[in-house]
C-alpha cells in the first residue's frame, strides 16, 4: 500500500485512451493520461461563488468512482461576506486516493481560485509545482488591489514556481450559455459548473451523478439545471480540447475493505446514529434543540425523518432544546439536545438536573472555537473540560468522542447506549471538522448493529409493595426508570438531594455524601472497552495519544514515521469518561507520551491529574486541523531527544 | 354512558377504572409550607379536584420549577418533576408533546415563570402546547426570603429595595394575552369554589391554560389580596367574569363595566336605566383577544380595585402536540413507517469487492 509520505507525483504515463469509468456523456480520450495514487484538489472563491456546492458535487463524484477521500470545508461565518475580500473567502479541500487515506490533506496539489482574494488567501498553503486554475476574467485592477495586489500576479512572475492555468471561466461560461436565453448574472453563476467539468475532466471523474443531481435540484426552473450542465459539459469539453491542459490524470479506486460504502459527513452519520439508537432501543426519539453552527444540520436531518417516529422541536433557546429532551425523557423518550461550547454553557444547569434525576440524555456538542461566540465555523476541541467539569457541585457525566466523520454513527450508538444502561446524561463531544468532513463509509447491517434495552420499571421494587424510584441495580448502579402511565409507580424526583433508595427529600449529610459518591461510582463504573494500542514492533517508546478528530491527522503523521523506521505507539480515546480501564498501565509503558490536541492542553491536564504521567501536550488553536507533517515532525522530535538523552547517558 | 369522558379534552387520557377521592392524591411527604400559607388552601382545593376528571392517577403528572409553590409535586400522588427554576414549561413541553396520553399541570409562582423563566412561558403559551399551568402570584418572593418580585408594586420596600423598587410590575394576564394564550383566567386562593371551577375550565380547555391564583404569602407580603378577600371591600373591588353575562359589580351589582364608544378602552361606571343595556357582556371566546386584554387592564395595580377574577379568555387553536403528532402520522402516510436499512445507505453507494 502506498504510504502518505510523499508528495503526490504521477507515476507512470499510464495508458493512452478511454479509461473504463467515464459517464455516459464523456467523449472519447484524444490526450495522454497519468496515473496518480493521490490528489489533493482545493476550491476557492467567493463564499457566494457556489465553491461549497462544487466540492461537494466532486466528493461525490470521486465517492462513487471508488476512491478513498476526506473532505474539508472552509467558510467564513457571514452568509455573504463583502465580495471579492479574503474574509470572503470559502474554500473545500477534497483529498482522494487509490489507498486508504486519514485526512484531508496537508497541501493542496490543485488550487481553484476563482478571484484574486481566493488566490491570495491560499497561495501560502501551496508546495512549489502545484498547479493553479485561475477565473482570470475576476483578475481586475480594482478586484486586485481589493486584497492588495500592487501587480497583477498572473503576469508578474510572482507564480512562477507553480503551474498557472490561466483560464477566463466567465467568459467560457457566458460562451457555452449564450444560446441559453439566460440573463447575463444568471448565466454567471454557472461558473463554478464550468470549474467542475473542467477538473472533473482533468481526474477522471464519473459525470452522470451531477448531471442527474443538478436536474433534481433545479426540477423547478429546467432552463438552469440545462444551463448547469450545459456550463459543466463545456468545462469538460474545455480540458479535453484546449492546449493548455495537456494530460490528465487517473486515481484509481482504492482497495477498501469489501462491502457496500457511501461517502457521509459527520453530523449526518450522527444524525442517522441517533435514528438507529431509537430504533434499536424502541425508544422515540426527541430531540430538543436552537440552532446553532455547526450542530444545526443535525436538527435539519432528524425533522425530515418523522417518518421514524422522530419529534424534532425547535425551542426558544438552548436551556428550552435541553429541557424538553429531558421532559421527553422523563416520559420515557430517547432525550436529545444538539448544540455547541456556547450551548451547552446555558444547557448547564438543565444537564445538572439529568444528573441528578438519573434520567437517559444526550447532550451532543458540535465544538468550535471559543471562548463566546468564538469561531463559529471552524473547528476546536476546547470543550472536554466543559463536558467534564461544566456544572454546578460534583455531577459527572459520561463522555464519548468519534475520531472521524462516520465513526459519529457508532458514537451516537454508544452514547445513547450508556445513557439508557446507566439513566445519565451523556455528552457526545464532535467538532466542527468531523461534523463537515467527509468520507467512505461501510453500510453497516442494520441486524448486527448493538441493541439497547431500556428495561423500565414496571413494578413495585420492595417486599412491601412500595416503588423505591432510587433502588439501584447492584451492578451498574442505575436506578429504575419509571415512566408515567405505568400504574403503582406514580413518584416525585427533583433536583433536591434524594434520600438513597426511596427518592424522598434529604438533607442528611450523610445521606448527601453517599449519594454524591455513588453518583461518582455508577460513572466511574460504565463499562467501556479497554484502550487499543497500534505498536506493530512493539519496539516503540514513545506514545502518541489523542481524542477526537485528531485520529486522522495523527494517524498519518505515525504512518509517515514509521515509512521512515522510526518506532512509535498510537492510541486514540473514544471513551474521555470514564477512561478505558488499561489506560493507566498503557501510559505507564512508554517512556514519552504526546498528546496533540486542539486546545490549549485539556486531555493532558485530566491525564497528569489522573494518572500522574507526564504527558506532554503538543497544541494547536487554529480553526483549522492539524496538518499530518506537522504533527510527523513533533513526534519525530520526541523521539529524537529520547534517543539523544541515551547518548548523553 | 360510561365510556365517555368527563372532559372530552382529555379524551386521550386514560380513563380511571374507579372512583377517585381527594385522599388519592395525597403522598405521605409532610408538607412544608409556612403554617398559614395560600399554598395550602389551593393543594387542597387541587386534590379535591383530580377525581372530577376522571383519569387514570397515574397519566396525571405536575411539573414545578423552583419556589414555594413549586413544592407543590411532593404532595401530590401523581408522577411529578420538581426542576429548576423558570425551566418547567420547557421541561413540560417535551413531555406533553411526547406523550399525548397524560394530563401535565405546571406548578409555578411570579418569580419563577414571570422572571427567570419568562421566555419559556410566553413561547409555551404562543405554541399552544397542552399543560395547564398555575400560576401562584404572591407577587414577592418566598423561598429567598422577601425580595421584590416581577408582579410586586412600584415603590415596594422589601430587603433588596430598602428605599423601594424601582421596577414596574408586569401584569401577567395582559401578558399572556399578548403572548397569544388560548387560555387565560384569574382566581384566588381562599375562594375554593371559584378556583375549582376555574380548574374546571382549565382543564377542559384543549391547548395551554394559564391561571393565575393570587396567593396569600403571609410571612413576607401578608394581606397583599386582603381587599379581595374581604367581604366589605370584596363587593367593591372583585369583578366576577362570566360568560355570556353582563359584567357588573358592587353592592346590588349597581357598578358595570363599559366600552368607550370612541376609545374603545373599558371603564366602570354606575349602571342606571339609560345606560344598563350598554354594560359590556363577557365574551370569553371572543376571537379577536382586545376586550380580553382591556378586563386584563382594568384592574388598579396598587389598590387592586376592579380586578376582574374568572376566565377571562377561552379560544380554540390548533393544539402543538397534536399538529406534531399529526405530522409524524402524515409523513408515515406519505413514505410509509422508515425503513433503516434504506436510510442508511442512501442513493449513492458502490460496491468494493
Amino acid at each position: 500500500m502506498t504510504s502518505e509520505v510523499d508528495q503526490v507525483e504521477a507515476v507512470g504515463d499510464g495508458s493512452d485512451g478511454p479509461l473504463g469509468r467515464q459517464g455516459p456523456s464523456a467523449p472519447r480520450r484524444a490526450k495522454p493520461i497519468r496515473r496518480l495514487d493521490r490528489v489533493i484538489i482545493r476550491f476557492a472563491g467567493d463564499s457566494g461563488d457556489g465553491m461549497q456546492l462544487t466540492g461537494d458535487r466532486f466528493t461525490s463524484e470521486t465517492a462513487s468512482f471508488g476512491n478513498d477521500l476526506s473532505t474539508l470545508p472552509n467558510f467564513p461565518a457571514e452568509i455573504r461576506a463583502p465580495a471579492g475580500t479574503l474574509p470572503g473567502v470559502s474554500s473545500f479541500q477534497l483529498h482522494f486516493a487509490d489507498h486508504d487515506i486519514l485526512t484531508p490533506g496537508d497541501a493542496p496539489n490543485v488550487l481553484v481560485a476563482m478571484n484574486p482574494a481566493a488566490l491570495k488567501a491560499n497561495i501560502a498553503d501551496l508546495p512549489r509545482g502545484a498547479e493553479i486554475i485561475v477565473n482570470t476574467d475576476e483578475f481586475t485592477k480594482r478586484a486586485l488591489s481589493k486584497v492588495g495586489y500592487a501587480l497583477d500576479p498572473l503576469s508578474d512572475g510572482s507564480l512562477e514556481a507553480y503551474h498557472l492555468h490561466k483560464v477566463p471561466l466567465t467568459t467560457l461560461t457566458l460562451e457555452a450559455l449564450k444560446e441559453s436565453g439566460l440573463a447575463r448574472k444568471d448565466a454567471e453563476r454557472a461558473k463554478n459548473m464550468f470549474a467542475l467539468g473542467l477538473l472533473s475532466w482533468m481526474y477522471h471523474r464519473p459525470t452522470h451523478g451531477t448531471e442527474g443531481f443538478l436536474r433534481q435540484k433545479f426540477a423547478k426552473r429546467p432552463e438552469i439545471a440545462e444551463a448547469n450542465i450545459s456550463a459543466f459539459r463545456a468545462g469538460w469539453n474545455f480540458g479535453e480540447t484546449t492546449e493548455d491542459f495537456a494530460v490528465s490524470y487517473e486515481i484509481p479506486p482504492a482497495r477498501l475493505p469489501a462491502g457496500r460504502y457511501r461517502n457521509i459527513s459527520g453530523n449526518l452519520a450522527l444524525s442517522y446514529g441517533l435514528i438507529a439508537a431509537s430504533r434499536r432501543s424502541g425508544l422515540p426519539l426527541f430531540l430538543g434543540s436552537y440552532p446553532i453552527t455547526p450542530a444545526s444540520d443535525i436538527l435539519h436531518e432528524l425533522s425530515k425523518h418523522k417518518n421514524f417516529g422522530v419529534r424534532t422541536f425547535q425551542a426558544e433557546d438552548e436551556i428550552a432544546g435541553v429541557g424538553a429532551a429531558l421532559g421527553a425523557a422523563f416520559g420515557g423518550a430517547l432525550g436529545v439536545t444538539t448544540t455547541s461550547g456556547p450551548g451547552v454553557a446555558l444547557k448547564s444547569e438543565t444537564i445538572g438536573l439529568a444528573v441528578s434525576l438519573e434520567l437517559p440524555l444526550l447532550v451532543v456538542d458540535i465544538q468550535r472555537g471559543g471562548p463566546s461566540t468564538g469561531l463559529p465555523t471552524k473547528t476546536e476541541q476546547a470543550d472536554l473540560l466543559q463536558a467534564m467539569f461544566g456544572r454546578n457541585g460534583e455531577a459527572p457525566v459520561p463522555i464519548v468522542a468519534p475520531a472521524t466523520p462516520a465513526e459519529c454513527f457508532a458514537a451516537a450508538l454508544e452514547a445513547a447506549r450508556i445513557a439508557v444502561t446507566y439513566r445519565t446524561p451523556v455528552l457526545l463531544l464532535s467538532d466542527g471538522y468531523l461534523a463537515n468532513g467527509s468520507e467512505p463509509w461501510l453500510i453497516p447491517e442494520v441486524d448486527e448493529l448493538p441493541e439497547i434495552k431500556p428495561g423500565f420499571a414496571t413494578g413495585p421494587n420492595t417486599p412491601d409493595g412500595s416503588f423505591w424510584p432510587y433502588l439501584r441495580d447492584p451492578q451498574t448502579l442505575a436506578r429504575p426508570w419509571a415512566v408515567p402511565g405505568t400504574p403503582g409507580l406514580e413518584h416525585r424526583i427533583g433536583g433536591i438531594e434524594k434520600q438513597d433508595g426511596t427518592g424522598n427529600i434529604s438533607y442528611d449529610p450523610a445521606n448527601h455524601d453517599l449519594m454524591v459518591r455513588t453518583r461518582q461510582a455508577k460513572v466511574d463504573g460504565v463499562a467501556v472497552p479497554p484502550l487499543e494500542v497500534d505498536d506493530p514492533d512493539k519496539l516503540a517508546r514513545v506514545l502518541v495519544l489523542g481524542w477526537g478528530s485528531t485520529y486522522g491527522p495523527i494517524t498519518a503523521a505515525v504512518r509517515r514515521l514509521r515509512a521512515d523506521g522510526a518506532h512509535i505507539a498510537q492510541a486514540h480515546l473514544r471513551h474521555l469518561n470514564p477512561f478505558p480501564a488499561n489506560l493507566g498501565a498503557v501510559l505507564g509503558s512508554y517512556e514519552r507520551v504526546i498528546v496533540p490536541e486542539m486546545n490549549l492542553g485539556q486531555l493532558a491536564l485530566l491525564l497528569r491529574a489522573k494518572y500522574l504521567v507526564d504527558a506532554q501536550s503538543y497544541n494547536q488553536v487554529r480553526g483549522l486541523p492539524f496538518k499530518a507533517q506537522q504533527l510527523a515532525d513533533v513526534l519525530w522530535a520526541a523521539i529524537g531527544t529520547l534517543e539523544g538523552n541515551d547518548g548523553d547517558e | 354512558m360510561s365510556d365517555q369522558h368527563a372532559f372530552p379534552s382529555l379524551s386521550l387520557v386514560p380513563k380511571a377504572q374507579a372512583a377517585q377521592s381527594a385522599k388519592d392524591f395525597k403522598t405521605d411527604q409532610e408538607v412544608r409550607w409556612c403554617p398559614g400559607c395560600g399554598d395550602y388552601a389551593i393543594l387542597a382545593a387541587v386534590q379535591a379536584f383530580m377525581p372530577e376528571l376522571g383519569i387514570r392517577r397515574e397519566n396525571t403528572v405536575f411539573v414545578s420549577g423552583i419556589g414555594c409553590s413549586s413544592r407543590f409535586p411532593y404532595y401530590m400522588n401523581t408522577y411529578g418533576m420538581h426542576s429548576i427554576h423558570g425551566r418547567a414549561p420547557a421541561i413540560a413541553t417535551g413531555l406533553a408533546a411526547s406523550r399525548a396520553d397524560l394530563s401535565v399541570w405546571v406548578v409555578t409562582g411570579d418569580g419563577d415563570a414571570l422572571s427567570i423563566g419568562g421566555n419559556h412561558l410566553i413561547h409555551a403559551l404562543r405554541r399552544n402546547v397542552n399543560l395547564k399551568i398555575l400560576l401562584f402570584n404572591n407577587r414577592i418572593y418566598g423561598l429567598t426570603k422577601g425580595q421584590y418580585s416581577p408582579t410586586s408594586e412600584l415603590g415596594k420596600i422589601t430587603k433588596s429595595t430598602p428605599m423601594g423598587s424601582l421596577d414596574a410590575p408586569f401584569n401577567p394576564l395582559s401578558l399572556a394575552i399578548g403572548a397569544e394564550a388560548t387560555f387565560v383566567a384569574r382566581t384566588i386562593d381562599s375562594d375554593r369554589k371559584h378556583l375549582q371551577s376555574v380548574l374546571r375550565a382549565a382543564a377542559e380547555h384543549r391547548g395551554t391554560a394559564l391561571v393565575e391564583i393570587y396567593q396569600n404569602c403571609n410571612i413576607f407580603n401578608d394581606g397583599a389580596f386582603e381587599v379581595l378577600k374581604d367581604a366589605t371591600t370584596a363587593q367593591r373591588a372583585l369583578i366576577r367574569l362570566e360568560h355570556g353575562r353582563p359584567i357588573r359589580f358592587g353592592p346590588d351589582l349597581g357598578e358595570g363595566v363599559f366600552r368607550d364608544a370612541l376609545t374603545g378602552e373599558l371603564h366602570t361606571a354606575p349602571v342606571t336605566p339609560d345606560n344598563e343595556d350598554r354594560v359590556l357582556v363577557h365574551d370569553a371566546h371572543a376571537p379577536n383577544p382586545v376586550t380580553a386584554f382591556g378586563l386584563s387592564r382594568l384592574a388598579d395595580n396598587d389598590t387592586l380595585h376592579h380586578t376582574p377574577i374568572g376566565v377571562l379568555r377561552s379560544v380554540e387553536r390548533p393544539v402543538y402536540d397534536t399538529l406534531m403528532a399529526e405530522q409524524l402520522a402524515t409523513a408515515v402516510e406519505q413514505r410509509g413507517e422508515g425503513d433503516l436499512a434504506t436510510l442508511l445507505a442512501g442513493a449513492d453507494t458502490w460496491t468494493v469487492e
